[in-house]
């Protein structure tokens, strides 16, 4: 069994696998499970996945706070202009990626990935990238075994949990095992994805969780569009061979330390950052006496 | 270390919007549902910290609703349990309190009441991702997370019910993982709570619950309801 990403990497190349193989083995071995269960349950989370983008872009839907709503079908609008900044990868993962926290925020069914306030990322960027790419869906699943496998690491040796680590456990996290993920789809070496997952969380090393009005809708649903691209520019890097200069592990135990130091004000408990500017707090009040 | 899947990464499949305001808080109340064995006519629930400041906004009171009435944290029907629950005649309630300093900061207590009449209080709280810890039955402090197929045996503290447990068990060749018993004081009311590798029949339950001493036996696992 694997903790560290040294030792992912060691089972790795030993067993000359690839990051998603050695998560299905551990899996089959952990929980007497055969693998083709295995596969085809993680086959079911993708549909729910596929179904919830889906439903994002059919019309826009209220969120359970109403500050949220469209976000996914006005982004896509914009991608199919030819004015379009980021194109068409970029711009339509994050187009799904905030489409799926919108249907998460209206009580929706969502896979939670790694938590359901960072639901976005993961799905959103791997179906943009198999629109692209045209990856069957075996393939997508292989790679959210990775992403699954980067997760296991960070919930081991920091956190996935908002409130225990602020905005970077959870959409940190989400990003960096979607970089992991990407670089392996795109047939690099497990190092490969290890770095970009490195590079995605210490480009989010510190971010707080200060939900207005302590609903998962603001910032949270843009925080999973610029996750993606987080995600997205990350994998670029460490596909073009840049390394991340400090090593995984060591990044997530940053992660982590700076998850522990941050005040509780900032930890999910919506009493700091965006969420007591003046207007959250204005919203605040309506929403309670809505 | 606890052995963590794949699933517990990616997962649960859920209604949203937060796993731990409203997937957890299914679950626990779903415990409940599974303890009381039968229809719930009325419950009231107790918000404690982060629940009961932003309950309403992260569904938690739809959550904990559709949790009692036996509902998996994929259910469709999730946002509109309040008006089932109501069709049903189901009689709920909500109220906030404060945490107490042992508390984890998303907790919730609550009384139910089944349709024959039989009575179950419980504590749990939703510690992140969609995972729980149960912490109260009926008055007494215990700690399992459901996460395992789960035994609760409900017994008098009596010389020998232990013996008869674990005997049984390893004559169906079941593995236990942990195993603790949970009481007041002794000779009084407790719960032995077990965790156990491998499912649990119905058969096997019928003979532990043969026990003089043992009143009840509760089966808790997930796996075969959600996702």
């Amino acid at each position: 069994m694997f903790y560290l990403g040294e030792q992912l990497l060691q089972t790795c190349s030993q067993k000359r696998c690839t990051i998603s193989q050695v998560m299905v083995h551990q899996e089959a071995d952990l929980f007497s499970a055969p693998e083709a269960s295995i596969w085809q349950r993680m086959h079911d989370q993708w549909q729910v996945m596929q179904r919830g983008i889906q439903l994002s872009l059919e019309k826009p839907r209220t969120s359970m706070g109403g500050l949220i709503g469209g976000e996914g079908i006005k982004l896509m609008q914009r991608v199919h202009t030819n004015t379009s900044l980021c194109g068409q990868v970029t711009g339509k993962a994050v187009a799904y990626a905030m489409g799926l926290l919108e249907v998460n925020a209206s009580m929706g069914i969502v896979v939670a990935a790694p938590t359901g306030g960072s639901c976005g990322i993961l799905p959103g960027t791997l179906k943009a990238l198999q629109e692209t790419f045209e990856w069957s869906d075996d393939q997508v699943v292989s790679g959210l075994f990775n992403a699954a496998a980067i997760g296991t690491i960070i919930f081991h040796n920091a956190t996935v949990s908002g409130a225990e680590g602020g905005c970077q456990a959870e959409t940190g996290s989400a990003a960096a095992m979607t970089a992991s993920a990407i670089c392996e789809l795109m047939g690099a070496a497990p190092e490969t994805s290890l770095h970009a997952a490195a590079i995605a969380l210490k480009n989010v090393m510190g971010q707080v969780c200060d939900p207005v009005a302590g609903l998962v809708e603001s910032p949270c649903q843009k925080r999973n569009g610029l996750g993606a691209a987080n995600a997205l520019i990350s994998a670029e890097m460490a596909l073009a061979g840049i390394n991340s200069i400090i090593p995984f592990d060591e990044v997530v135990a940053a992660m982590g330390e700076v998850g522990r130091s941050l005040p509780e004000t900032l930890r999910e408990t919506a009493r700091g950052g965006i969420a007591v500017t003046p207007t959250a707090c204005r919203l605040k009040k309506q929403l309670a006496d809505r | 270390m606890k052995k963590l899947s794949a699933f517990d990464i990616i997962g649960p499949v859920m209604a949203g919007p937060s796993s731990s305001h409203t997937a957890g808080a299914l679950r626990i109340a779903l415990i409940a549902c599974r303890i009381l064995k039968e229809p719930v006519i009325q419950v009231d629930f107790l918000l404690h910290g982060s629940f009961s400041d932003t309950y309403q906004g992260h569904g938690t009171d739809r959550a904990l609703v559709a949790g009692i009435m036996g509902y998996p944290t994929d259910h469709q029907d999730i946002p509109r349990a309040l008006t089932i629950a109501s069709e049903k005649k189901i009689v709920y309630s909500f109220e906030t309190a404060p945490l107490t300093p042992s508390m984890h900061p998303n907790t919730v207590s609550m009384t139910a009441q089944g349709a024959s009449g039989r009575r179950l209080s419980l504590e749990g709280a939703s510690i992140g991702g969609g995972e729980v810890i149960i912490t109260r039955i009926n008055g007494i402090e215990v700690s399992f997370t459901g996460e395992y197929p789960t035994l609760i045996v409900q017994q008098l503290d009596r010389p020998g019910v232990a013996a008869h447990i674990t005997s049984l068990l390893a004559g169906s060749s079941i593995n236990i993982g942990t195993i603790r018993m949970y009481r007041h004081e002794k000779g009084d009311a407790a719960y032995t709570i077990l965790e156990t590798d491998e499912p649990v029949s119905t058969e096997l339950i019928a003979s532990i619950a043969s026990h003089a001493a043992i009143s009840d036996v509760f089966l808790i696992s997930f796996e075969t309801n959600s996702g």
